[in-house]
Protein backbone atom coordinates (compact mmCIF):
# COMPACT_ATOMS: atom_id res chain seq x y z
CA UNK A 1 0.00 0.00 0.00
CA UNK A 2 2.97 2.64 0.25
CA UNK A 3 4.31 2.06 -3.30
CA UNK A 4 0.34 2.65 -4.16
CA UNK A 5 0.45 5.79 -2.03
CA UNK A 6 4.14 6.93 -3.27
CA UNK A 7 2.74 6.26 -7.01
CA UNK A 8 -0.56 8.32 -6.41
CA UNK A 9 1.71 11.14 -5.17
CA UNK A 10 3.72 11.12 -8.03
CA UNK A 11 0.98 11.08 -10.20
CA UNK A 12 -0.47 14.00 -8.57
CA UNK A 13 2.30 15.89 -9.00
CA UNK A 14 3.00 14.95 -12.97
CA UNK A 15 -0.69 16.60 -13.22
CA UNK A 16 -0.16 19.57 -11.60
CA UNK A 17 3.10 19.85 -13.55
CA UNK A 18 1.39 18.59 -16.76
CA UNK A 19 -1.65 21.05 -16.20
CA UNK A 20 -0.01 24.35 -15.03
CA UNK A 21 3.71 23.93 -16.32
CA UNK A 22 4.43 25.48 -12.68
CA UNK A 23 7.66 27.20 -12.88
CA UNK A 24 9.47 27.91 -9.13
CA UNK A 25 11.27 31.47 -8.84
CA UNK A 26 13.77 30.85 -6.24
CA UNK A 27 13.78 34.63 -5.50
CA UNK A 28 14.97 34.76 -1.88
CA UNK A 29 16.76 31.66 -1.02
CA UNK A 30 17.67 28.49 -2.89
CA UNK A 31 16.30 25.37 -2.66
CA UNK A 32 18.02 23.85 0.13
CA UNK A 33 17.48 20.66 2.25
CA UNK A 34 17.10 22.70 5.61
CA UNK A 35 14.22 22.46 7.99
CA UNK A 36 11.48 25.67 6.80
CA UNK A 37 8.19 26.41 7.67
CA UNK A 38 6.80 27.27 3.31
CA UNK A 39 3.75 29.59 3.90
CA UNK A 40 1.80 30.68 0.50
CA UNK A 41 -1.32 32.34 -0.21
CA UNK A 42 -4.12 29.83 -0.31
CA UNK A 43 -6.88 30.31 -3.02
CA UNK A 44 -7.45 26.47 -4.05
CA UNK A 45 -7.31 23.36 -2.97
CA UNK A 46 -4.37 22.61 -4.88
CA UNK A 47 -2.05 25.22 -3.56
CA UNK A 48 0.18 22.66 -1.36
CA UNK A 49 0.32 20.49 -4.67
CA UNK A 50 1.86 23.35 -6.34
CA UNK A 51 4.45 24.19 -3.78
CA UNK A 52 4.75 20.90 -3.10
CA UNK A 53 5.92 20.25 -6.97
CA UNK A 54 7.79 23.00 -7.27
CA UNK A 55 10.37 21.10 -4.40
CA UNK A 56 12.99 18.71 -5.55
CA UNK A 57 11.94 15.27 -4.48
CA UNK A 58 14.41 14.87 -1.64
CA UNK A 59 12.89 17.94 0.11
CA UNK A 60 9.84 17.52 -1.05
CA UNK A 61 9.47 13.85 0.67
CA UNK A 62 10.41 15.55 4.02
CA UNK A 63 8.10 18.65 3.93
CA UNK A 64 3.87 18.07 4.70
CA UNK A 65 1.18 20.33 4.30
CA UNK A 66 -1.18 21.19 7.06
CA UNK A 67 -4.65 21.40 7.01
CA UNK A 68 -8.15 21.28 8.48
CA UNK A 69 -8.91 18.24 9.27
CA UNK A 70 -12.81 19.25 9.24
CA UNK A 71 -12.24 19.06 5.17
CA UNK A 72 -9.70 16.77 4.90
CA UNK A 73 -11.25 13.57 6.94
CA UNK A 74 -14.78 13.83 5.51
CA UNK A 75 -15.13 10.41 2.88
CA UNK A 76 -13.00 7.59 2.27
CA UNK A 77 -11.18 9.61 -0.80
CA UNK A 78 -10.26 12.63 1.27
CA UNK A 79 -9.17 10.83 4.13
CA UNK A 80 -6.80 8.54 2.07
CA UNK A 81 -5.16 11.27 0.30
CA UNK A 82 -4.57 13.34 3.37
CA UNK A 83 -3.45 10.82 5.13
CA UNK A 84 -1.62 8.36 3.27
CA UNK A 85 -0.86 10.20 -0.24
CA UNK A 86 0.14 13.50 0.99
CA UNK A 87 0.51 12.64 4.56
CA UNK A 88 -0.67 15.72 6.02
CA UNK A 89 -0.59 17.06 9.59
CA UNK A 90 -3.80 17.36 10.06
CA UNK A 91 -5.34 20.11 12.34
CA UNK A 92 -9.14 20.90 14.07
CA UNK A 93 -9.82 24.27 13.13
CA UNK A 94 -13.05 24.07 14.74
CA UNK A 95 -11.54 25.97 18.35
CA UNK A 96 -14.62 25.08 20.80
CA UNK A 97 -14.79 21.16 20.28
CA UNK A 98 -10.91 20.36 19.40
CA UNK A 99 -9.14 18.11 21.69
CA UNK A 100 -5.78 19.14 20.55
CA UNK A 101 -4.19 22.40 20.41
CA UNK A 102 -2.92 22.44 16.68
CA UNK A 103 -0.13 24.64 17.36
CA UNK A 104 1.18 21.40 19.28
CA UNK A 105 0.38 18.97 16.74
CA UNK A 106 2.79 21.39 14.14
CA UNK A 107 5.37 21.87 16.73
CA UNK A 108 5.31 17.65 17.38
CA UNK A 109 5.76 17.54 13.47
CA UNK A 110 8.86 20.20 13.38
CA UNK A 111 10.66 18.14 16.29
CA UNK A 112 9.86 14.97 13.81
CA UNK A 113 12.21 16.65 11.83
CA UNK A 114 10.21 17.65 8.98
CA UNK A 115 9.12 20.54 6.73
CA UNK A 116 6.01 22.33 6.83
CA UNK A 117 3.43 23.92 4.04
CA UNK A 118 1.24 26.51 5.50
CA UNK A 119 -1.49 29.05 4.83
CA UNK A 120 -1.90 31.98 7.41
CA UNK A 121 -5.19 33.04 5.49
CA UNK A 122 -6.67 29.89 7.45
CA UNK A 123 -9.16 29.34 4.41
CA UNK A 124 -9.37 29.98 0.57
CA UNK A 125 -9.32 33.17 -0.63
CA UNK A 126 -12.12 33.54 -2.84
CA UNK A 127 -12.52 37.43 -2.61
CA UNK A 128 -11.52 40.21 -4.69
CA UNK A 129 -8.60 41.04 -2.00
CA UNK A 130 -5.10 40.36 -3.32
CA UNK A 131 -4.76 38.19 0.53
CA UNK A 132 -6.65 37.82 3.51
CA UNK A 133 -5.21 38.94 7.12
CA UNK A 134 -3.34 36.18 8.97
CA UNK A 135 -4.73 34.41 11.84
CA UNK A 136 -2.16 34.04 15.01
CA UNK A 137 -0.85 30.42 14.08
CA UNK A 138 1.95 31.31 12.48
CA UNK A 139 3.05 33.12 15.17
CA UNK A 140 2.50 31.02 17.78
CA UNK A 141 4.32 28.39 16.07
CA UNK A 142 7.46 30.90 15.72
CA UNK A 143 7.17 31.40 19.42
CA UNK A 144 6.78 27.94 20.09
CA UNK A 145 9.77 26.59 17.62
CA UNK A 146 11.96 29.90 17.31
CA UNK A 147 15.03 28.33 15.59
CA UNK A 148 12.57 27.77 12.17
CA UNK A 149 12.90 30.01 9.18
CA UNK A 150 9.34 31.10 7.43
CA UNK A 151 9.65 30.89 3.99
CA UNK A 152 6.77 32.99 1.86
CA UNK A 153 5.72 31.48 -1.14
CA UNK A 154 3.50 33.60 -3.80
CA UNK A 155 1.40 31.56 -5.70
CA UNK A 156 0.44 32.71 -9.05
CA UNK A 157 -2.54 31.78 -11.22
CA UNK A 158 -3.94 28.46 -9.86
CA UNK A 159 -7.12 30.48 -8.26
CA UNK A 160 -7.76 30.60 -12.18
CA UNK A 161 -7.12 27.15 -13.16
CA UNK A 162 -9.77 25.58 -10.79
CA UNK A 163 -12.18 28.55 -9.44
CA UNK A 164 -14.04 27.49 -6.50
CA UNK A 165 -16.91 24.72 -7.08
CA UNK A 166 -15.66 23.91 -10.96
CA UNK A 167 -14.90 20.87 -11.20
CA UNK A 168 -12.90 20.90 -14.31
CA UNK A 169 -9.54 22.39 -14.42
CA UNK A 170 -8.01 25.40 -17.19
CA UNK A 171 -4.41 24.66 -17.98
CA UNK A 172 -3.14 27.38 -17.41
CA UNK A 173 0.36 28.85 -16.68
CA UNK A 174 1.44 29.18 -13.04
CA UNK A 175 4.18 30.20 -10.91
CA UNK A 176 5.36 29.63 -7.25
CA UNK A 177 7.92 32.38 -6.08
CA UNK A 178 10.40 31.86 -2.81
CA UNK A 179 11.10 34.95 -0.80
CA UNK A 180 13.55 35.24 1.42
CA UNK A 181 13.25 33.39 4.69
CA UNK A 182 12.30 35.23 8.18
CA UNK A 183 12.59 34.58 11.64
CA UNK A 184 10.70 35.22 15.04
CA UNK A 185 12.99 38.13 16.19
CA UNK A 186 13.88 38.33 20.35
CA UNK A 187 11.31 40.71 21.13
CA UNK A 188 9.11 40.94 18.13
CA UNK A 189 5.42 41.46 19.21
CA UNK A 190 2.35 38.96 17.23
CA UNK A 191 1.09 41.74 15.47
CA UNK A 192 4.59 43.13 14.12
CA UNK A 193 5.76 39.55 12.91
CA UNK A 194 1.91 38.85 11.18
CA UNK A 195 2.35 42.03 9.42
CA UNK A 196 5.98 41.33 9.08
CA UNK A 197 5.47 38.00 7.52
CA UNK A 198 2.29 39.24 5.61
CA UNK A 199 4.28 42.04 3.79
CA UNK A 200 7.21 39.69 2.93
CA UNK A 201 4.63 37.57 1.06
CA UNK A 202 2.80 40.35 -0.48
CA UNK A 203 5.76 41.72 -1.49
CA UNK A 204 6.08 38.74 -4.24
CA UNK A 205 2.89 39.01 -5.98
CA UNK A 206 3.66 40.54 -9.45
CA UNK A 207 2.10 43.35 -10.47
CA UNK A 208 0.17 42.60 -13.82
CA UNK A 209 -1.78 45.01 -15.56
CA UNK A 210 -5.57 44.23 -16.29
CA UNK B 1 14.90 10.74 -55.35
CA UNK B 2 12.58 8.57 -53.27
CA UNK B 3 10.61 10.16 -50.64
CA UNK B 4 12.68 8.54 -48.06
CA UNK B 5 16.07 10.02 -49.57
CA UNK B 6 14.77 13.12 -49.81
CA UNK B 7 13.97 13.19 -46.19
CA UNK B 8 17.18 11.19 -45.46
CA UNK B 9 19.27 14.48 -47.16
CA UNK B 10 17.22 17.12 -45.75
CA UNK B 11 17.91 16.41 -42.21
CA UNK B 12 21.25 15.48 -43.02
CA UNK B 13 21.94 19.43 -44.60
CA UNK B 14 19.63 20.87 -41.01
CA UNK B 15 22.18 18.30 -38.78
CA UNK B 16 25.11 19.70 -40.64
CA UNK B 17 23.95 23.47 -40.39
CA UNK B 18 23.15 22.68 -36.60
CA UNK B 19 26.66 21.14 -36.21
CA UNK B 20 28.21 24.51 -37.67
CA UNK B 21 26.43 26.66 -35.14
CA UNK B 22 27.07 24.45 -32.25
CA UNK B 23 31.09 24.76 -33.23
CA UNK B 24 30.61 28.46 -34.03
CA UNK B 25 28.27 28.80 -30.51
CA UNK B 26 31.10 26.44 -28.88
CA UNK B 27 33.90 28.93 -30.62
CA UNK B 28 32.64 32.00 -29.52
CA UNK B 29 32.27 31.09 -26.02
CA UNK B 30 35.78 29.48 -25.56
CA UNK B 31 37.39 32.64 -27.46
CA UNK B 32 35.13 35.97 -27.17
CA UNK B 33 33.73 35.19 -23.76
CA UNK B 34 36.86 33.05 -22.54
CA UNK B 35 34.51 30.50 -21.02
CA UNK B 36 33.26 33.50 -18.52
CA UNK B 37 29.38 34.14 -18.72
CA UNK B 38 27.90 36.29 -21.58
CA UNK B 39 24.62 37.13 -22.07
CA UNK B 40 24.43 37.36 -25.90
CA UNK B 41 26.96 34.50 -26.59
CA UNK B 42 25.13 31.96 -24.06
CA UNK B 43 21.57 33.40 -25.04
CA UNK B 44 23.06 31.89 -28.35
CA UNK B 45 24.08 28.71 -27.44
CA UNK B 46 20.61 27.90 -25.15
CA UNK B 47 19.05 28.78 -28.48
CA UNK B 48 21.11 26.42 -30.63
CA UNK B 49 20.57 23.71 -27.68
CA UNK B 50 16.55 24.20 -28.23
CA UNK B 51 17.05 23.95 -31.81
CA UNK B 52 18.48 20.56 -31.76
CA UNK B 53 15.75 19.69 -29.49
CA UNK B 54 13.48 20.72 -31.74
CA UNK B 55 14.48 19.27 -34.84
CA UNK B 56 14.90 15.98 -32.94
CA UNK B 57 11.12 16.35 -31.91
CA UNK B 58 10.08 17.31 -35.73
CA UNK B 59 11.82 14.74 -36.75
CA UNK B 60 10.47 11.85 -34.75
CA UNK B 61 6.83 13.39 -35.68
CA UNK B 62 7.35 12.87 -39.41
CA UNK B 63 8.48 9.60 -39.14
CA UNK B 64 5.29 8.87 -37.09
CA UNK B 65 3.35 9.88 -40.26
CA UNK B 66 0.36 11.56 -40.29
CA UNK B 67 -0.74 10.84 -36.62
CA UNK B 68 2.96 12.06 -35.25
CA UNK B 69 2.23 15.41 -37.18
CA UNK B 70 -1.07 15.74 -36.02
CA UNK B 71 -0.50 15.10 -32.10
CA UNK B 72 2.72 17.06 -32.26
CA UNK B 73 1.19 20.09 -33.32
CA UNK B 74 -1.70 19.74 -31.29
CA UNK B 75 -0.13 19.50 -28.51
CA UNK B 76 2.22 22.86 -29.44
CA UNK B 77 -1.50 24.62 -30.59
CA UNK B 78 -2.24 23.29 -26.21
CA UNK B 79 1.15 24.95 -24.79
CA UNK B 80 0.40 27.79 -26.97
CA UNK B 81 -3.10 28.51 -26.49
CA UNK B 82 -2.11 27.86 -22.09
CA UNK B 83 0.24 30.75 -22.80
CA UNK B 84 -2.23 33.11 -24.37
CA UNK B 85 -5.07 32.58 -22.36
CA UNK B 86 -2.33 33.03 -19.15
CA UNK B 87 -1.94 36.33 -20.21
CA UNK B 88 -5.45 37.22 -21.05
CA UNK B 89 -7.80 38.75 -18.89
CA UNK B 90 -10.58 36.39 -17.60
CA UNK B 91 -13.34 35.76 -15.06
CA UNK B 92 -15.03 33.30 -12.83
CA UNK B 93 -17.44 34.14 -15.74
CA UNK B 94 -15.38 32.35 -18.27
CA UNK B 95 -14.93 28.94 -16.54
CA UNK B 96 -17.41 27.04 -19.34
CA UNK B 97 -16.18 28.78 -22.50
CA UNK B 98 -12.26 28.26 -21.73
CA UNK B 99 -12.90 24.74 -20.84
CA UNK B 100 -14.18 24.27 -24.32
CA UNK B 101 -11.73 25.58 -26.02
CA UNK B 102 -9.17 23.46 -24.75
CA UNK B 103 -10.86 20.42 -24.37
CA UNK B 104 -13.51 20.69 -26.93
CA UNK B 105 -12.55 22.58 -30.00
CA UNK B 106 -9.29 21.99 -29.73
CA UNK B 107 -9.19 18.16 -30.24
CA UNK B 108 -12.01 18.72 -32.53
CA UNK B 109 -10.34 21.00 -35.00
CA UNK B 110 -7.36 18.73 -34.93
CA UNK B 111 -9.49 15.18 -35.65
CA UNK B 112 -11.04 16.83 -38.58
CA UNK B 113 -7.43 17.53 -39.82
CA UNK B 114 -7.03 13.99 -39.39
CA UNK B 115 -10.34 13.25 -41.15
CA UNK B 116 -9.47 15.51 -43.89
CA UNK B 117 -12.85 17.14 -43.93
CA UNK B 118 -11.72 20.36 -45.58
CA UNK B 119 -15.11 22.54 -45.06
CA UNK B 120 -16.01 21.61 -41.61
CA UNK B 121 -11.66 22.21 -39.92
CA UNK B 122 -11.78 26.05 -42.05
CA UNK B 123 -15.34 26.93 -40.41
CA UNK B 124 -15.36 24.85 -36.99
CA UNK B 125 -13.91 27.94 -35.15
CA UNK B 126 -14.60 31.03 -36.79
CA UNK B 127 -18.42 30.22 -36.69
CA UNK B 128 -19.34 27.34 -34.01
CA UNK B 129 -16.90 28.45 -31.75
CA UNK B 130 -17.54 32.20 -32.71
CA UNK B 131 -21.25 31.60 -31.69
CA UNK B 132 -20.59 28.74 -29.00
CA UNK B 133 -18.25 30.33 -26.52
CA UNK B 134 -19.88 33.71 -25.87
CA UNK B 135 -23.41 31.43 -25.47
CA UNK B 136 -21.06 29.90 -23.00
CA UNK B 137 -19.79 33.07 -21.11
CA UNK B 138 -23.11 34.18 -21.35
CA UNK B 139 -24.66 31.67 -18.90
CA UNK B 140 -22.82 33.12 -16.29
CA UNK B 141 -24.23 35.98 -16.32
CA UNK B 142 -21.05 37.85 -15.61
CA UNK B 143 -21.54 41.55 -17.70
CA UNK B 144 -18.42 42.63 -16.78
CA UNK B 145 -16.17 43.68 -19.83
CA UNK B 146 -18.09 41.20 -21.34
CA UNK B 147 -17.45 41.72 -25.02
CA UNK B 148 -13.51 42.41 -23.99
CA UNK B 149 -13.49 38.95 -22.54
CA UNK B 150 -15.12 37.05 -25.68
CA UNK B 151 -13.62 38.61 -27.74
CA UNK B 152 -9.62 37.77 -26.19
CA UNK B 153 -10.34 33.93 -26.15
CA UNK B 154 -11.96 33.80 -29.64
CA UNK B 155 -8.91 35.80 -30.97
CA UNK B 156 -6.46 33.41 -28.53
CA UNK B 157 -8.17 30.29 -30.44
CA UNK B 158 -7.74 31.54 -33.83
CA UNK B 159 -4.37 32.28 -33.47
CA UNK B 160 -3.16 29.26 -31.36
CA UNK B 161 -5.27 26.27 -32.50
CA UNK B 162 -6.91 27.35 -36.07
CA UNK B 163 -3.93 29.08 -37.68
CA UNK B 164 -1.32 26.10 -36.15
CA UNK B 165 -3.61 23.72 -37.62
CA UNK B 166 -3.06 24.79 -40.93
CA UNK B 167 0.64 23.66 -41.12
CA UNK B 168 -0.53 19.62 -40.28
CA UNK B 169 -3.49 20.30 -42.66
CA UNK B 170 -1.21 20.71 -45.39
CA UNK B 171 -0.71 17.15 -45.64
CA UNK B 172 -4.92 16.95 -46.68
CA UNK B 173 -4.17 18.73 -50.10
CA UNK B 174 -3.96 16.26 -53.40
CA UNK B 175 -1.78 18.13 -55.49
CA UNK B 176 -1.36 16.17 -58.94
CA UNK B 177 2.35 14.30 -59.22
CA UNK B 178 2.88 15.04 -55.62
CA UNK B 179 1.33 12.05 -53.83
CA UNK B 180 2.69 10.63 -50.65
CA UNK B 181 5.36 13.78 -50.44
CA UNK B 182 2.82 16.22 -48.73
CA UNK B 183 4.95 16.11 -45.54
CA UNK B 184 7.59 18.04 -47.18
CA UNK B 185 5.31 20.94 -47.27
CA UNK B 186 5.39 21.14 -44.05
CA UNK B 187 9.23 20.61 -43.82
CA UNK B 188 9.71 23.90 -46.35
CA UNK B 189 7.16 25.93 -44.52
CA UNK B 190 9.02 25.32 -41.04
CA UNK B 191 12.39 25.65 -42.57
CA UNK B 192 11.75 28.88 -44.40
CA UNK B 193 9.82 30.61 -41.38
CA UNK B 194 12.30 29.49 -39.03
CA UNK B 195 15.43 30.41 -41.58
CA UNK B 196 13.73 33.72 -41.91
CA UNK B 197 13.67 34.22 -38.40
CA UNK B 198 17.24 33.06 -37.75
CA UNK B 199 18.78 35.28 -40.71
CA UNK B 200 16.91 38.45 -40.06
CA UNK B 201 18.17 37.99 -36.61
CA UNK B 202 21.86 37.47 -38.05
CA UNK B 203 21.05 40.67 -40.54
CA UNK B 204 20.38 42.11 -38.13
CA UNK B 205 22.75 41.26 -35.34
CA UNK B 206 25.36 42.63 -38.10
CA UNK B 207 24.43 45.22 -40.13
CA UNK B 208 21.20 46.24 -38.45
CA UNK B 209 21.31 50.36 -37.67
CA UNK B 210 17.58 51.44 -38.32
CA UNK B 211 14.67 50.58 -36.32
CA UNK B 212 11.53 49.09 -38.07
CA UNK B 213 9.14 49.65 -35.00
CA UNK B 214 10.83 50.22 -32.07
CA UNK B 215 7.60 50.76 -29.82
CA UNK B 216 7.11 47.14 -30.62
CA UNK B 217 10.20 45.21 -31.16
CA UNK B 218 13.36 46.82 -30.32
CA UNK B 219 15.55 44.07 -32.14
CA UNK B 220 13.88 44.51 -35.45
CA UNK B 221 15.92 46.71 -37.94
CA UNK B 222 15.41 47.51 -41.67
CA UNK B 223 18.85 45.94 -42.37
CA UNK B 224 17.65 42.67 -40.68
CA UNK B 225 14.09 42.99 -42.45
CA UNK B 226 15.22 42.85 -45.64
CA UNK B 227 18.61 40.63 -45.24
CA UNK B 228 16.28 38.13 -43.98
CA UNK B 229 13.68 38.44 -46.56
CA UNK B 230 16.27 37.71 -49.41
CA UNK B 231 18.32 35.26 -48.02
CA UNK B 232 14.70 33.33 -47.06
CA UNK B 233 13.61 33.57 -50.60
CA UNK B 234 16.62 32.44 -51.80
CA UNK B 235 16.48 29.14 -49.22
CA UNK B 236 13.20 28.64 -50.46
CA UNK B 237 13.95 28.79 -53.80
CA UNK B 238 16.96 26.28 -53.18
CA UNK B 239 14.87 23.91 -51.65
CA UNK B 240 12.07 23.81 -54.52
CA UNK B 241 13.10 20.39 -55.24
CA UNK B 242 11.39 19.12 -52.30
CA UNK B 243 7.80 21.37 -53.33
CA UNK B 244 5.29 21.15 -56.31
CA UNK B 245 6.43 24.68 -57.21
CA UNK B 246 8.99 25.65 -59.88
CA UNK B 247 12.40 27.69 -58.89
CA UNK B 248 10.11 30.85 -59.42
CA UNK B 249 7.53 29.76 -57.87
CA UNK B 250 9.29 28.14 -54.31
CA UNK B 251 10.68 31.74 -54.17
CA UNK B 252 7.55 33.67 -54.08
CA UNK B 253 6.24 31.34 -52.03
CA UNK B 254 9.04 31.97 -49.60
CA UNK B 255 8.78 35.40 -49.70
CA UNK B 256 5.27 35.45 -48.81
CA UNK B 257 6.25 32.92 -45.99
CA UNK B 258 9.02 35.32 -44.75
CA UNK B 259 6.69 38.71 -45.03
CA UNK B 260 3.97 37.38 -43.40
CA UNK B 261 6.09 35.03 -40.57
CA UNK B 262 7.63 38.80 -39.85
CA UNK B 263 4.20 40.62 -39.24
CA UNK B 264 3.02 37.86 -36.83
CA UNK B 265 6.28 38.22 -34.90
CA UNK B 266 5.46 41.98 -35.23
CA UNK B 267 1.66 41.65 -34.00
CA UNK B 268 2.68 39.03 -31.04
CA UNK B 269 4.87 41.35 -29.77
CA UNK B 270 2.55 44.48 -29.71
CA UNK B 271 0.12 41.80 -27.35
CA UNK B 272 3.23 41.39 -25.57
CA UNK B 273 3.96 44.77 -24.89
CA UNK B 274 0.66 45.58 -24.11
CA UNK B 275 0.65 43.30 -21.49
CA UNK B 276 4.16 44.24 -19.63
CA UNK B 277 5.63 40.75 -20.71
CA UNK B 278 8.98 40.07 -22.42
CA UNK B 279 8.79 36.41 -23.34
CA UNK B 280 5.23 34.33 -23.80
CA UNK B 281 6.59 31.57 -21.57
CA UNK B 282 9.83 29.48 -20.62
CA UNK B 283 9.71 26.20 -21.56
CA UNK B 284 11.99 26.55 -24.64
CA UNK B 285 15.80 27.53 -22.75
CA UNK B 286 17.09 30.83 -24.93
CA UNK B 287 13.47 31.30 -27.15
CA UNK B 288 10.90 32.06 -24.18
CA UNK B 289 7.68 30.31 -24.74
CA UNK B 290 6.02 28.23 -27.48
CA UNK B 291 4.02 31.18 -28.79
CA UNK B 292 7.65 33.30 -28.97
CA UNK B 293 9.01 30.29 -31.38
CA UNK B 294 5.43 29.67 -33.31
CA UNK B 295 4.65 33.47 -33.49
CA UNK B 296 5.70 33.66 -37.40
CA UNK B 297 4.04 30.63 -38.44
CA UNK B 298 0.33 31.46 -37.03
CA UNK B 299 0.47 34.09 -39.67
CA UNK B 300 2.14 32.22 -42.31
CA UNK B 301 0.43 28.90 -41.83
CA UNK B 302 -2.61 29.53 -42.97
CA UNK B 303 -1.67 31.61 -46.24
CA UNK B 304 0.92 29.09 -47.23
CA UNK B 305 -2.05 26.51 -47.25
CA UNK B 306 -4.88 28.33 -48.82
CA UNK B 307 -2.30 29.98 -51.56
CA UNK B 308 -0.78 26.35 -52.25
CA UNK B 309 -4.93 24.63 -52.13
CA UNK B 310 -5.88 27.53 -54.86
CA UNK B 311 -3.12 27.49 -57.41
CA UNK B 312 -1.76 23.69 -56.97
CA UNK B 313 -4.15 21.46 -55.03
CA UNK B 314 -6.82 19.38 -57.50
Amino acid sequence: MRILASLAASTLVGFARALTGVRAIWEGCAPEDVQRVYYGNHSSHGDFVLIWSSLPRPIRRRTRPVAGSDYWLQGALRRYIATRVIDAVLIDRAGTTREQDPIAVLAQAVDDGVSLIVFPEGTRNTTDAVLLPFKSGIYRLALARPHLEFVPVWIENLNRVMPKGEVVPIPLLCTTTFGEPLRLAADETKEAFIERSRNALLALAPRVAQ
Amino acid sequence: MTRHQETVVLFAAIGGVLVFASVVGWLLKRFVAKGAPHGSIDNLNARIRAWWVMVVVVGIALAFGKAGVIVLFGFVSFFALREFITIAYTRRGDHLALAMSFFFFLPLQYYLVWDGWYGMYSILIPVYAFLALPIAASLSQDSTRFLERTAKVQWGLMITVYCISHVPALLTLRIPKYEGREALLIVFLVLVVQGSDVLQYVWGKLFGRHKIAPQLSPSKTVEGFVGGLLSATVLGAALYWITPFAVWQAALMALLIAVLGFFGGLVLSAIKRDRGIKDWGAMIEGHGGMLDRMDSVTFAAPIFFHVTRFFFSL
